[in-house]
């Protein structure tokens, strides 16, 4: 009993209930696995009867790339859906006038931001696994292991996490829930995007160099464009799929194949944005509450900033 | 119980709130008094921890609003001017919920809620969806919300607005149970004889600087002795201004586009002899009336010898 309400708050109690009770949540639940199904139906109609060579046999080769284009599929949908259900949490509150009531009581301005980045996540959680059964499918015709769909998974609750965090950073930092959710999507966008292609950009501009200045790839030398790829959920992803996949990230052409890469992809994925999602929760949480700035005089301050300040006193 | 000393508040460069200062006594009720824009709700946004204040310190119970909030929070129930509810919730999850926030255990608000809303007259409705409830309603929950933590201080800003008269009515008469409980009450509004009846003392407020304060009998007293008379004439309200001020009973008379405004202390008896009177000056007059007393008035009527106290 205890831990139950050690674990369920009251923040995160309303959150669920307020979220279980709308037809929007379950109707997002119903397109959500509708989109994915769509997917894997599609793939399956394209490989299965419209192949070159006529209707093909399912073997494993083909349901492990099923699983892949699933995966991809649902990192995209997740890329979506994840600022949407958090980029509002704080600021929907402040519009429809209820944050002020809420701030005013004992909950601490961490509880009530990791609470409802808890919430939203749960829920997050609950459609992607709900998308099991289409997953299913590939188990069917063999060719993946539990441990890559489990590893992959837990690759989603982290970008959930990452875009989650960002998502209720904006909507404290903005006043209308609109602006926030845009400016997620827009910093969803970079990291989705363009540091893919900033990495084919400078990869390609390292492999003209390399032809240019016609010197040999030293041995057990790698680019550091390589890195960039680790910034991409996609290229993280691919690396969870296939190890050699970090390898060749960093590798040029004509480049030394037996050099080893000098980090996982995923890894140094799931490094970098650890900082940023505990960097963007921090903000939150200072953020949300007015906080005073902890002056070593009696007197109170001259000027206290409303936004501004660095102790962490309203906690 | 609070206690606010010089306290600014500058929204960029322009001060909302200018070296304010209030002390309200443990289970008073202290109605704040001001028009639109007067900082009114700016106040009690400091108070409520939730807003910092430029300068100046601001206290309840003793803790500093701005150093220990969290103390602050615990000691007062807060009712903002504009707020809503959370529409998938019913009303006593409503309650529970803010219950929980306030750390009470369930075993305790099982309890407690029937209660409040036994308090709020609200029984009925406990188990409908509060975005349902009509807006009178909702102000009452949200009242009943304000003491789930059985809060020392009740900061309420405009618990009345936007009510009927008759729901104005049973807000007051909850207020005044409130005020039996001991509870020390400040609250707001730009109606004075809304506030007159319920509370011990006002304080007056215009552009961010409190222009009076004092106990509120002594402000009816002044009240009940002058009444204010608009008469509106169709030409020569100048002249009749003059006259009225050498009537003996007149304290002062004041005039504008809309007319003429005397400031009278003489009974009805003795009124009726000044219309009598008034009408044999043949100045052509439209109306007479005895002005409802409005905050106008009582401003005229304290500010003219300066701010008290
Ligand atoms: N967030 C804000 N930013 C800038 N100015 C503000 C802000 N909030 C209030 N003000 C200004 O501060 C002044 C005081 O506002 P406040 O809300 O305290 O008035 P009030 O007495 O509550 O008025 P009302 O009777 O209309 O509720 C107003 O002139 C208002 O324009
Ligand atoms: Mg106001």
């Amino acid at each position: 009993m205890n831990w139950s309400r050690r674990l369920i708050n009251p923040v995160i109690d309303k959150e669920f209930r307020l979220r279980m009770r709308s037809t929007r949540s379950m109707l997002s639940v119903l397109f959500y696995i509708l989109a994915l199904g769509t997917i894997a139906m599609g793939f399956i109609y394209l490989f299965l009867y419209l192949g070159n060579r006529g209707p093909q046999r399912f073997d494993p080769q083909v349901s492990q790339m099923m699983f892949y284009v699933l995966s991809f599929a649902q990192l995209v949908l997740i890329a979506f859906m994840a600022p949407a259900l958090t980029a509002g949490v704080i600021s929907s509150e402040r519009e429809k006038q209820t944050l002020s009531m809420l701030l005013t009581t004992q909950q601490s301005s961490s509880t009530i931001v990791l609470s409802k980045l808890v919430s939203a996540l749960s829920f997050m959680a609950l459609i992607v696994l709900a998308t099991l059964p289409v997953y299913s499918i590939v188990f069917l015709y063999g060719g993946i292991s539990p441990k890559q769909l489990i590893s992959v998974f837990l690759f989603y609750l982290f970008v959930m996490l990452l875009l989650g965090a960002l998502g209720v950073m904006f909507s404290t930092l903005f006043k209308r829930t609109i602006v926030a959710i845009i400016v997620t999507y827009g910093v969803g966008l970079i990291i989705f995007l363009v540091t893919g292609l900033l990495y084919l950009f400078f990869m390609g501009i390292e492999q003209r160099n390399m032809y240019v200045t016609g010197q040999p790839p030293v041995a057990g030398t790698h680019s550091w464009v390589g890195y960039l790829l680790g910034l991409n959920p996609a290229g993280a992803m691919m690396s969870l799929f296939d190890s050699s996949f970090s390898k060749e990230a960093f590798l040029l052409y004509g480049g030394n194949l037996n050099s080893k890469a000098p980090i996982e992809l995923w890894l140094e994925f799931v490094i970098v944005y650890s900082v940023v999602i505990v960097l963007a929760l921090w903000i939150a949480i200072r953020n949300i509450r007015p906080v005073a700035r902890r002056r070593k005089g009696e007197e109170p301050a001259e000027q206290l900033p409303q936004d501004h300040s660095t102790s962490e006193n309203g906690v | 119980m609070i206690e606010i000393r010089n306290l600014s508040k500058r929204y960029g460069t322009f001060h909302a709130l200018k070296d304010i200062s209030l002390y309200i006594e443990k289970g008073t009720v202290f109605g704040f008094v001001g028009p639109n824009g007067a900082g009114k709700s700016t106040t009690m946004s400091i108070l409520a921890t939730l807003m910092l204040p430029t300068s100046g310190v601001a206290k309840v119970g003793g803790y500093d609003v701005t150093r220990h909030p969290k103390e602050v929070r615990k000691r007062i129930g807060y009712m903002p001017d504009f707020f809503g509810v959370y529409d998938q919730l019913k009303a006593t999850e409503y309650l529970h919920f803010y219950g929980a926030s306030y750390g009470i255990p369930r075993a305790e608000r099982e309890q407690l809620i029937p209660q409040l809303l036994e308090l709020v007259n609200l029984t009925d409705k406990a188990d409908t969806y509060v975005d349902s409830l009509s807006r009178g309603m909702k102000q009452r929950l949200c009242l009943a919300r304000c003491l789930v933590h059985d809060p020392e201080v009740l900061i309420l800003d405009e618990p009345a607005s936007g009510l009927d008269p008759r729901a104005r009515i049973e807000m007051r008469e909850i207020l005044k149970e409130l005020k039996q409980m001991g509870k020390t009450i400040i609250i707001s509004s730009h109606i004075l004889p809304e506030l007159a009846e319920m509370v011990d003392e006002i304080g007056v407020i215009e552009h961010g600087e409190m222009v009076a304060q004092g106990k509120v009998s002594d402000i009816q007293n002044r009240l009940r002795v002058t009444k204010v008379i608009h008469i509106r004439t169709l030409e020569r309200g100048e002249e009749l201004a003059e006259k009225l001020r050498d009537e003996p009973l007149v304290t002062s008379v004041l005039t504008d586009n809309t007319g003429v405004h005397v400031h009278y202390s003489g009974d009805d008896v003795q009124q009726s002899e000044l219309l009598r009177k008034v009408i044999s000056w043949e100045i052509p007059i439209v109306s007479f009336q005895e002005a409802q007393s409005n905050l106008e008035d009582v401003f005229l009527e304290i500010t003219k010898g300066g701010p008290r106290e």
